[in-house]
């Protein structure tokens, strides 16, 4: 955390091809827009799923970017990928329905994943076909999630696989998911870490259930996922047994330190200042300065652990504070606009301004939440600074 | 100006951390509270620290402004009561730019108003340069001045001995030396440098603020995760109450993000120069967020190290004084959010993005 200055590690060549891609995005972006395939939201990469939209990204090379040719992938650098995917959120477009499948799916798929599991899962995922969700939390394991009772029973030839997991997006609409599950019991004494494993369940496997967890809008993007008895065949288990808290301690280094992280509200923040430039005075400059000072860091921060994680070295920590910071940053975004603006959240409004800040206010108590709470961030912090 | 390696950078920064280390105790600061530590500064000089970032043929030791940063990142860190930023990146810079040696003393700079007005036997300098570092101990004050003639006002830079301007003293709230320099003198020669001149030397100041601040936040950070583990209250130690534990994890974050800004600023501008849009931008960026991170973390270290940390005799206050000073200093927090909200608001809310991500 104390370096001073980390050499920029873009190859040459690179940056030119990046800039070249941006423009491109950004020329389809216009087009989407102009032709109502897409109206800008904010906290897209939760509410707006949108198949066709993610199906037209693949048919551009823009899902799966990293992942190699041979899985059908596009083998191109994570800073591609980083600027693609920061161009699409900060045009609020509707990308919750590949969101997890190419944020983290892929990557570790293609990590821990064997050969039948990647030659079944990744081509489809980069052709926008396969959509992913996450089985992490669970009624009684939220922040705490070595705490999870979802179970994983030896059986012939698999797992049987019983429990609940809660707040899946879009599990309703995806293909499948990745479970966490307890598959040895807790040792007096031992580690809470060790006994956790992976499977990769279909969403339509027998014995799975999905209901709607509605959000306070009646919004519905979260599932409970009740599993009976789901027979999970050896060939299913993601990685090693038992090597499951390290295999998803390191897909959460990907999930807390990208720019969604910091990029949920930005389509409020770009009203703010086209409404801020309508004004013939200089009132709420220096409060939108403040608030751009803030994420710009937020994206130096976010671009330098994305190329670490892309060297492989573990970010644990450094994500946390990603996290952390991003998602106060979102919040804070909501505020200004409140405070700065004489404009009344409505989610209906034909206003593009009420409408962005009602869904902003509506999604704000989550973005803290998600994901690992601030709380727990900080704990984690505080451990790798040495006061814990 | 040859790059240096990840290895090469962390050789400079490992031996300026070892001097600084040696020179820059609690006992030492204090003894040279309010002065420059002439010392320390000839053993800097000795170590050929005090021209880094300026190219050797220029009378510099070598290096760009990314090795002259981690070098101000080192004594931010270590509150080295010298002005480094100064030899280096400004006053340093001015000269070299002007094809001027640099002195065997100190070479200062700051802010001002200055005219200079063509008279028989050179040049007639009228004018204040403001809230100068340690402008009472240098051997040569760099000014730069406007000629108002026919067309567009030229600029030039003048290196000026101290001996020849009148001082108002004052001090920052760390007790560190800013004194005005009044000018009314003639000097024999100035040397005339591009339009761009002043704006790259605001914004040069601005960045090394935010370097030093995100050095300083290093320190801070280290004595507050000490102190927290050492105090014990209630029979356990500060560092067991998860109140505490969540404020240092705020402090760890801002320094963090102090870090980001400032070396992120740095890496812009070592890649284009101080002339484009995306720099001036950057600068301005790491400037508001480092200040931001100065005044949230040096609370966070107070709050925890209570009222102990309050006294003069707590070394904390070398470091908390000196963010709550360099964090006003090359333009004020407000000032740089100005202007960037200003800039911002220009662009509109389609141009924003691309100033963000500076493509």
């Amino acid at each position: 955390m104390t370096t001073v200055v980390e050499v920029p590690t873009t190859p040459a060549g690179v940056e030119a091809e990046v800039l070249r891609l941006r423009a491109e995005v950004r020329d389809f972006l216009r087009e989407e827009q102009a032709a109502g395939r897409f109206t800008p939201r904010c906290d897209a990469w939760l509410a707006g799923w949108d198949e066709s939209f993610s199906r037209r990204l693949a048919a551009r090379g823009w899902l799966g970017m990293t992942l190699p040719a041979e899985y059908g992938g596009h083998g191109r650098s994570t800073l591609e990928r980083y600027a693609v995917t920061e161009e699409l959120l900060a045009s609020g477009a509707p990308v919750a329905a590949h969101w997890f499948a190419d944020r983290q799916i892929g990557p570790s798929l293609l990590r821990y994943g064997t050969e039948a599991q990647r030659r079944r899962y990744l081509p489809a995922i980069v052709r926008g076909e396969c959509f992913f969700g996450i089985g992490m939390s669970e009624p009684d394991s939220g922040s705490d999630l070595a705490s999870v009772r979802t179970r994983g029973t030896r059986t012939e030839g698999g797992w049987l696989v019983d429990g609940t997991k809660v707040w899946t997006s879009g599990a309703h609409h995806a293909h499948a998911f990745f479970v966490l599950a307890r598959t040895a019991p807790l040792e007096e004494g031992g580690s809470r870490h060790a006994g956790l494993s992976q499977f990769v369940v279909p969403l339509d496997s027998p014995g799975v259930t999905i209901r709607p967890i509605e959000l306070l809008t009646g919004e519905h993007h979260f599932n409970e996922v009740v599993l009976e008895g789901v027979f999970v065949p050896d060939d299913m288990v993601l990685g090693e047994i038992g090597d499951g808290w390290h295999q998803v301690t390191s897909e959460l280094a990907f999930e807390r330190s990208g720019p969604e992280r910091f990029l949920s509200t930005y389509p409020l923040l770009a009203a703010l200042v086209g409404a801020l430039a309508e004004r013939t005075d200089s009132d709420g400059q220096r409060d939108l300065g403040a608030l751009l000072a803030r994420l710009w860091t937020l994206r130096q921060r976010s671009l330098r652990i994305a190329a670490s994680l892309a060297g492989g070295v573990a970010q644990e920590v450094p994500a946390a504070l990603v996290k952390d910071l991003g998602t106060r940053f979102e919040v804070e975004v909501v505020e200004a606009a409140r405070l700065l603006l004489d404009v009344e959240p409505d989610p209906g409004s034909a206003t593009t301004l009420s409408r962005l800040l009602a869904e902003a206010v509506l999604h704000a108590p989550g973005f803290t939440i998600r994901g690992g709470t601030s709380e727990i961030l900080r704990g984690l912090v505080a451990r790798g600074v040495g006061v814990r | 100006m040859t790059e240096s390696t990840q290895e090469e950078l962390a050789a400079l920064t490992a031996a300026a951390r070892d001097l600084l280390e040696d020179h820059c105790t609690p006992e030492r600061l204090a003894a040279s509270e309010g002065r420059t530590d002439l010392a320390l500064w000839a053993l800097l000089a000795e170590a050929g620290f005090t021209h880094v970032g300026i190219a050797e043929d220029a009378g510099g030791s070598g290096g760009g402004i990314v090795e002259a940063a981690a070098l101000l990142g080192v004594a931010g860190e270590h509150a080295a009561p010298v002005p480094l930023a100064e030899s280096t990146l400004l006053a340093g810079w001015l000269l070299a730019l002007a094809g001027l040696p640099q002195p065997d003393g100190l070479a200062t700079t700051g802010e001002g108003e200055v005219s200079a007005r063509p008279v028989d036997g050179g040049y007639r300098l009228q004018g204040t340069v403001r809230r100068v570092p340690a402008a009472r101990d240098a051997e040569l004050v760099v000014v730069l001045a406007r000629v108002d003639g026919d067309g567009a006002a030229r600029l030039v830079v003048a290196a000026v001995p101290v001996a020849g301007t009148s001082l108002v003293e004052g001090h920052n709230v760390a007790g560190e030396q800013r004194d005005d320099v009044l000018l009314d003198l003639v000097v024999p020669d100035v040397v005339e440098v591009r339009a761009g001149t002043a704006d790259e030397l605001r914004l040069r100041g601005a960045l090394s603020r935010s370097v030093l601040i995100a050095g300083a936040l290093d320190r801070v950070l280290r004595l507050t995760v000490r102190y927290a583990g050492e105090r014990r209250q209630f029979g356990r130690p500060l560092s067991a109450f998860q109140a505490v534990q969540q404020q240092v994890a705020l402090l760890a974050a801002e320094a963090a993000a102090a870090h980001a800004a400032a070396d992120g600023a740095v890496e812009q501008c070592a890649r284009d120069g101080f002339a484009t849009p995306a720099s001036a931008f950057a600068v301005a960026a790491a400037k508001v967020r480092t200040a931001q991170a100065a005044s949230t973390a040096a609370a966070i270290a107070h709050q925890v190290h209570g009222a102990l940390g309050m006294t003069r005799e707590h070394s904390l206050r070398f470091s908390t004084t000196r963010l709550w000073a360099w964090r006003s200093e090359w333009g004020s927090e407000a000032q740089w959010s100005q202007q960037l909200g200003r800039t911002a608001v220009a662009a509109g809310a389609d141009g924003v993005w691309p100033l963000l991500v500076g493509a």
